[in-house]
């Protein structure tokens, strides 16, 4: 799930400086699970806005707001409003589908974190950096990339102390994790398989999965 | 041929110790640091802002070291420079003579006193040392040849011998070898036995590398207790630290102490064999290792 957190509520007062009419766009996916742009933060953000002198015409709540076709058909809502501005409560990709699809300027509500494990309701943990070379397979399903401070492939740094790691000491070393995975499930002979410290660094990437695409 | 890499191979006991470039512009005090160290040490480590906190860089240290016709031992870090600033600073290394390096992983910039810096780590240590085959076989970091002849280096690596779990750093120093490593400088030790499990461990997976001790003369009980509580690693026996307490009680000298307990470990480690050198830490006390060398009874020109 990509983990968003609201922008501090004067930060977003300052980028709204000016508009006097809105409309808010959530998503009623990872967004509402973050409690940033499902439909109780919609209420929430349009009584605030209100209280600052701006009238919110309309709430839309897509089902997913990266999603291109949806939020077209749902931003047919806002067909016909006097509107100065849209204020968009999902991820920096939701905020970017809302400003493909309206002429209108349109302003992020929400800080976009990363892509993390919901542990439960509220408590996130960042798991994957989608780095595109996944090596989960020789790490006992512990990701290294991600839950090492240095992103380190081949093996811990000398800066662990009692298993936390010198970073941030509320964390483990994810090697000492995964060294004791790999030992609980046997698998210690796939222990520092030598993986290589390969960088897609060409953003922004796609992907196409139509026949006949290269 | 660094003097390091012809004592190891002459299975001479090596002897390596450490200078930092300075927070500022001037290197004549670190200069004046290593001069001292002339004849007494096989090679010095020039840190690669240590503790991730800013320095000049190693490289320009090494530069004037080697200019000076000292023996610097370069340090890298995979912290501040992605692969293709660190090759050109190895080349850049290696037509200045400096061919001996020791590859690290970097401690991470929060930890350090530019905290707002990026950590990079493209490379980390195996990756720095991949990196150094590479150039030998006369490649770059993308695989395009390089012209003239290909440098040669002799390419080290740290490790952590108090560890938990240990055959996870076992495990680490064999990616280390494996990726080309030719000597091991190892975190401090400060009892021989607290090194024996992992020569042991080293010995047990068939790993065959000359290891140089870390050794850090000790101040005094409060900076063994700090170092105890905060550098990962570090073991300082009990006994050590009420040793250096009861001699400060006493109105004598811990530092002094400090450097007698150094050596008497240097002398055991040298006597009975148990590794390849020792590699000094003095941490500002530069000017105390010829007599803890001497202590040791430890002369490289024998």
């Amino acid at each position: 799930m990509i983990i968003t957190r609201k922008k501090e509520r004067e930060a977003l007062l300052a980028m709204l400086r000016g508009v006097r009419r809105a409309a808010l766009v959530g998503c009623a996916s990872c967004a509402a699970a973050c409690q940033t742009g499902g439909e109780k933060e919609l209420e929430e953000t349009k009584a605030f806005l209100e209280d600052h002198g701006i009238q919110v015409l309309a709430a839309v709540l897509p089902e997913e707001c990266c999603h291109k076709m949806l939020v077209k058909r749902d931003l047919k809502a806002l067909r016909g409003l006097e509107l100065d501005a849209v204020v968009c409560l999902a991820c920096g990709d939701g905020v970017q589908t809302v400003a493909d699809n309206v002429a209108l300027p349109v302003y992020p509500a929400n800080d976009t974190l990363f892509l993390g494990q919901v542990e439960r309701v509220g408590i996130f943990h960042e798991y994957c950096r989608m780095c595109g070379d996944c090596v989960l397979g020789a790490t006992g399903g512990i990701c290294p990339v991600t839950r090492c401070a240095k992103g380190l492939v081949n093996g811990p740094c000398g800066g662990q102390k009692d298993g936390k790691c010198e970073v941030n000491p509320e964390n483990d070393c994810a090697w000492i994790l995964i060294y004791r995975r790999l030992e609980r499930l046997g698998k210690l002979d796939s222990l520092l398989i030598p993986a290589g410290q390969r960088h897609e660094h060409a953003h922004p990437a796609h992907l196409n999965l139509r026949e006949g695409a290269k | 041929m660094s003097q390091l890499e012809k004592a190891l191979r002459a299975g001479q006991f090596a002897v390596t110790a450490e200078v930092a470039p300075p927070k500022g512009a001037d290197l004549a005090p670190a200069l004046e640091t290593a001069r001292a160290l002339r004849g007494k040490v096989h090679g010095l480590n020039v840190t690669d802002m240590q503790s991730a906190c800013l320095k000049a860089s190693s490289l320009g240290l090494c530069v004037a070291l080697k200019q000076a016709g000292l023996e610097p031992i370069l340090q890298m870090t995979g912290r501040d420079r992605n692969r293709m600033a660190l090759a050109a600073d190895l080349l850049t290394a290696a037509s200045f003579g400096i061919d001996t390096v020791l590859a690290l992983t970097g401690d991470h910039p929060a930890v350090g006193d530019c905290r707002d810096a990026k950590p990079v780590y493209d490379l980390d240590s195996v990756g720095i040392l991949e990196l150094l085959t590479e150039l030998q076989a006369g490649r770059d970091c993308g695989g395009n040849p390089l012209t003239g002849v290909a440098p040669q280096y002799f390419g080290g690596a740290s490790a952590t011998p108090v560890y938990d779990p240990l055959p996870l750093q076992i495990a680490k120093v064999k990616r280390k070898v494996d990726a080309g490593a030719r000597f091991i400088q190892t975190q401090a030790v400060f009892t021989a036995e607290s090194l024996l499990p992992f020569l042991e461990g080293l010995d047990r997976a068939g790993i065959n590398i000359p290891v140089l001790a870390g050794i850090i003369p000790l101040k005094s009980a409060g900076m063994a207790k700090f170092m105890n509580d905060h550098v990962p690693g570090i073991a300082v026996p009990q006994e050590q630290i009420d040793a250096l307490a009861a001699e400060k009680s006493a109105g004598g000298s811990p530092a002094q102490l400090g450097i007698r307990m150094a050596a008497e470990l240097a002398a055991r480690l040298r006597a009975e064999k148990l590794c390849a050198g020792i590699h000094i830490m003095a941490i500002g006390g530069e000017k105390y290792i010829p007599g803890l060398l001497e202590q040791a009874g430890i002369d490289m020109q024998e």
